[in-house]
């Protein structure tokens, strides 16, 4: 079909690529804007009916007796369950993946049947006719406790002085072991060996809009329609399908707009399911909308990881082996269907990803703990993983007097290396760090920033500056959850529809949370098809009418479902050909569809215009051959296949002041170089980088869940666990190289987690670089003014 | 509702009367009692800013205000100030700028935001976001929103 079916990327070609590259503003933000939107907690049902649910106040404790009498009889209750009568209309489920080796987990049911296991886990549901109500009635609930022993500390969890789930022998939920060999013959013969030990603080995703579900049951058809804030409607229907009883087709997940997600939105939730099921028990909509203080209490948390790093360098500066020591907590259960082992697993691929190094070892466990359950959040293991990585390779330039820059570039792996197979096993199709390092270098000025630096120090003011390489997983092939067992489809199908006036309709499986995914399907089709932007309507989040797909985590969006709305775009616009050729009587090779006209590919004369095609196709099919069918709707399927995974790569930097007296560290702009391959919409890039980074900063400075020695959660709610807020934050400087993927004919490589993967670790880098001078350094994330303040021995 | 009380208030410029429990808030009314969700509840707690309305022309929090203070007062909200299209300038600028991902912080924001415009004269950015510092996003990252309100007071002349 001439030069449109060539890749994007073809070498060689200039290719017409649309509005792909091109910063259009998103046409589904005009409802949001104006306070339009769809969230669940919007939606109006008759006969809705509102759940709450009466959750443990403490970490670990048997439940002896649950007195459900009283708030059964207070106004406007509909009905009160413990965990045996919602379990009788849902399956319990364990959180584990055959691929895991090891991985081990115990039934967890929707809402707790004798013991509970961390403080905030369901015990009991009410449902009433408003939600004040059932909130009433929850306080009337009388429960009577035996409290257990309490785990909460994850070396004692290592150490198993107590065991939490009995019949698991042991607290050790996962483990893995990696190592290339040679790793101790490589510290022998180094010139530096550099040892440090990383804490990474236990915080969570705080989506504006709490998780959000709205079960609505048909008795009649024994059907369940669930509206949910989700980022994987068809990974739901499969889960609400199998563990309530419906058949797969009876079950529909419709995902409107959502109010953030983060990963936050893609597990499966013990309340969730309970409200799917009270709606089939009651056999009326039943709805559950997280309150802020539930969200900090059962949201998953993510990271808490203590790694021991240790590199070995050569005196010239090269990085011979890293040597690595993770331990990570999850709480009492691996969460469902993709499990909290991941996390831990990907520090041990990606740490070290970088650089050029051959030797590599690693070793990891994961622990329960009697604390909320933590699983994937944005970013899953990178901000860990980049962060201990770069703030090692700091630690050994500084050792050798090398700048960091320097030290980088002579140790990233060289932009022609690629295809390359990093000692972790993992694969690289094409990386550009040195591309990446020299365009931030230039874009921050970095000479001029260090003689600013050294200036400032005459004056004791303390800047610093940090740099963080990295690379990044996104667009998953079946090798990360397919393989093992869970349902969750790493192909995205995509269906374009043209319609009768000419106009396009694409429906796709990934889903949108704000991030421009609908914005930027409809560039792609637009530009596939022939027509203009203002002619795409874009589907998502409905299984009722999208094609099967996985919806929207690991960076996946673009890369997938961009290039399923491609494909099916391509083979649209050749149907169109085709039936153009009928109506015009002129060999299709002649055509092109340009500007929602079948134009003279050679002449640019325009001959149809698509609506007068589409109102032949439709109305007047008798008008053509006999033999001939129109077919206006295609549907176009993308697996990626032949790497487990994409890999994106960048590098960031941070320039931040301490001030030694307060310990408050002033963040004075960051900067990120990120290689996402094929950028659809710049501007779009562009602020998921910022959102991203601005979520590895409060990483970095702010968030943290704190528990007490008994379990309990001291700052569930936004007045003491600390976010990013406008008043603190920097300008952050975008720049991009690209490098597209040539697994796929789009070539994005996808960015949603990019910013947050990088930040930590940059941040951390620019405050250890002002400290440098006094001597002091900072190794546990958040960096607090307490914690700056002890590091600098100011504070006990 | 044994302890109900009459209010009547006018809401985006409609008379409105309504029998209310005096622990309501007065975003929850707005949101259950009038439909009008474009106000969101994040926090309950008052820090999020996601249920900013305007009372007698000054931003309150939805969620630290209960309904029955809100009798006899004029309420505004996202839905009224679109249709006036007093929100027009800033609506563009974040539009076009993409100063909102989810949207669901985005109505507080204008609200926000607009307490700024409606003050007029030009502001650094730093003022900017210490005006805006009470309102929660976890999308952006709060420069594009920044920028966005930047471009709005730089057009209003």
């Amino acid at each position: 079909m001439g030069r449109a079916e060539l890749p994007l990327h073809a070498p060689g070609t200039q290719t017409d690529k649309g509005y792909i590259g091109q910063s259009v503003p998103r046409p589904g933000a005009q409802r949001l804007l104006q306070g339009r939107g769809a969230f669940v907690d919007d939606l109006r049902f008759p006969r809705l009916a509102h759940a709450v649910f009466f959750r443990s106040p403490y970490a670990h404790a048997r439940i002896k007796a649950l007195g459900l009498e009283k708030a059964r009889s207070a106004p406007g209750v509909i009905g009160v369950f413990d965990g045996r009568a919602v379990a009788e209309y849902c399956k319990p489920w364990v959180g584990v993946l055959a691929h895991l080796k090891g991985i081990k987990s115990p039934p967890q049911h929707a809402i707790a049947i004798e013991r509970a296991c961390w403080q905030g886990e369901a015990v009991a549901a009410v449902v009433a006719e408003t939600r004040a109500q059932a909130e009433d009635a929850a306080a009337l609930i009388e429960a009577e406790w035996q409290e257990l022993p309490v785990v909460v500390d994850m070396e004692a969890a290592l150490r198993g002085d107590a065991v939490i789930h009995e019949e698991l022998k042991d607290n050790i939920c996962f483990k893995r072991e990696h190592d290339t060999g040679g790793v101790d013959e490589a510290f022998a013969k180094a010139d530096v060996v550099v040892e440090e030990t990383y804490h990474f603080g236990r915080h969570t995703g705080v989506c504006l809009e709490g998780r959000s579900i709205l079960a609505d049951y048909n008795a009649a058809e024994h059907s369940l329609t669930v509206y949910h804030s989700t980022q994987a409607p068809h990974m739901m229907q499969d889960i609400f399908a199998r563990h309530l009883g419906i058949p797969e087709g009876s079950v529909r997940v419709i995902a409107k707009d959502v109010g953030g997600s983060y990963g936050i939105k893609v597990h499966v939730y013990p309340d969730e399911m309970a409200t799917a099921a009270l709606s089939v028990m009651l056999r009326r909509p039943v709805k559950f909308i997280a309150d802020r203080l539930e969200s900090f209490a059962t949201d998953i948390h993510a990271r808490e990881h203590r790694v021991k790093i240790s590199i070995a360098v050569s005196r010239a500066g090269e990085i011979l082996a890293f040597d690595l020591d993770d331990l990570t907590a999850i709480g009492p259960y691996s969460v469902y269907p993709r499990t909290s082992g991941i996390e831990g697993n990907q520090v041990v691929n990606l740490t070290g990803g970088p650089y050029r190094h051959q030797k590599y070892r690693a070793r990891m466990h994961v622990v329960f703990t009697n604390k909320n359950v933590t699983c994937q959040y944005r970013a899953v293991g990178h901000p860990i993983a980049v962060a201990l990585t770069e703030a090692i390779v700091d630690k050994a330039a500084a050792q050798l007097g090398m700048d960091p820059a320097e030290f980088r570039r002579k140790n990233l792996i060289p932009d022609d290396a690629y295809p390359y197979t990093f000692p972790s096993g993992i694969k690289f199709e094409k990386l550009s760090h040195h591309k990446c390092i020299d365009l931030l270098l230039q874009l921050m000025k970095y000479e001029e920033l260090r003689k600013e630096q050294q200036d400032l120090r005459a004056k004791n003011i303390f800047r610093g500056i940090g740099l963080a390489a990295m690379i990044e997983v996104t667009n998953p092939s079946p090798a990360f959850y397919g393989v093992g067992g869970a349902r969750i489809s790493a192909q995205d199908g995509a269906t374009l529809r043209l319609e009768p006036s000419g106009m396009v309709t694409v429906l796709c499986g990934v889903t949108e949370q704000g991030q421009g995914t609908d914005a930027i399907f409809a560039q792609i089709a637009a530009s596939a098809v022939g027509v203009t932007l203002d002619k795409v309507r874009v589907i998502t989040g409905d299984t009722g009418v999208t094609p099967y797909g996985g919806g929207t985590w690991a960076s996946r969006g673009a890369g997938i479902g961009g290039e399923a709305v491609l494909l099916a775009g391509r083979a649209l616009r050749a149907n169109v050909l085709e039936i153009a050729s009928q109506i015009l009587k002129t060999g299709k090779e002649e055509l092109e569809v340009k500007d929602n006209q079948v134009v003279n590919r050679l002449t640019r004369e325009a001959k149809l215009p698509l609506e007068e095609l589409g109102r032949i196709a439709h109305f007047r099919p008798d008008t053509l051959p006999v033999d001939f069918q129109a077919e206006l709707t295609v549907t176009r399927h993308y697996t990626p296949r032949q790497y487990g995974f994409t890999f994106t790569n960048g590098i960031q930097a941070s320039l931040v002041e301490v001030d030694v007296d307060t310990g408050f560290v002033k963040l004075l702009k960051h900067w990120c170089v990120e290689d996402a391959g094929t950028v659809v919409n710049p501007m779009l890039v562009d602020e998921q980088i910022r959102g991203g980074v601005v979520q590895g900063i409060g990483a970095a400075l702010y968030e943290e869940c704190l528990y007490g020695p008994d379990g309990q959660l001291l700052n569930g709610s936004m007045a003491d666990y600390l976010v990013p807020m406008s008043g603190e934050m920097p300008d952050i400087v975008c720049a991009h190289v690209e490098t597209p993927t040539r697994q796929s004919q789009l070539g994005a490589k996808g960015v949603g987690e990019a910013g947050t993967a990088g930040a930590p670790g940059a941040v951390m880098n620019a405050i250890n670089d002002a400290l440098a001078p006094l001597g002091a350094r900072v190794a546990t994330m958040p960096f607090t003014p307490q914690r700056v303040l002890q590091a600098l021995g100011k504070v006990g | 509702m044994e302890h109900a009380l009459d209010i009547a208030l006018t809401v985006n410029g409609a008379q409105v009367s309504r029998r209310v429990e005096p622990r309501q808030h007065l975003v929850d009314f707005l949101r259950e009692d009038l439909g009008l969700t474009g106000s969101h509840v994040g926090c309950e707690h008052g820090v999020c800013g996601a249920c900013t309305v305007r009372v007698n022309g000054e931003i309150v929090r939805g969620c630290l205000m209960l309904a029955v203070q809100a009798n006899g007062c004029r309420v505004e909200t996202v839905e009224g100030l679109s249709d006036s299209r007093e929100l027009a300038g800033l609506q563009k600028a974040f539009h076009e700028r993409n100063a909102l991902q989810c949207g669901f912080c985005t109505p507080g924001m204008l609200m926000a935001a607009q307490d700024l415009v409606r003050r007029k004269g030009k502001l650094s950015r730093a003022e900017i976001r210490n005006h805006l510092s009470g309102n929660y996003c976890r999308c952006t990252g709060y420069q594009a929103i920044v920028d966005a309100v930047e471009e709005a007071l730089d057009g209003q002349g």
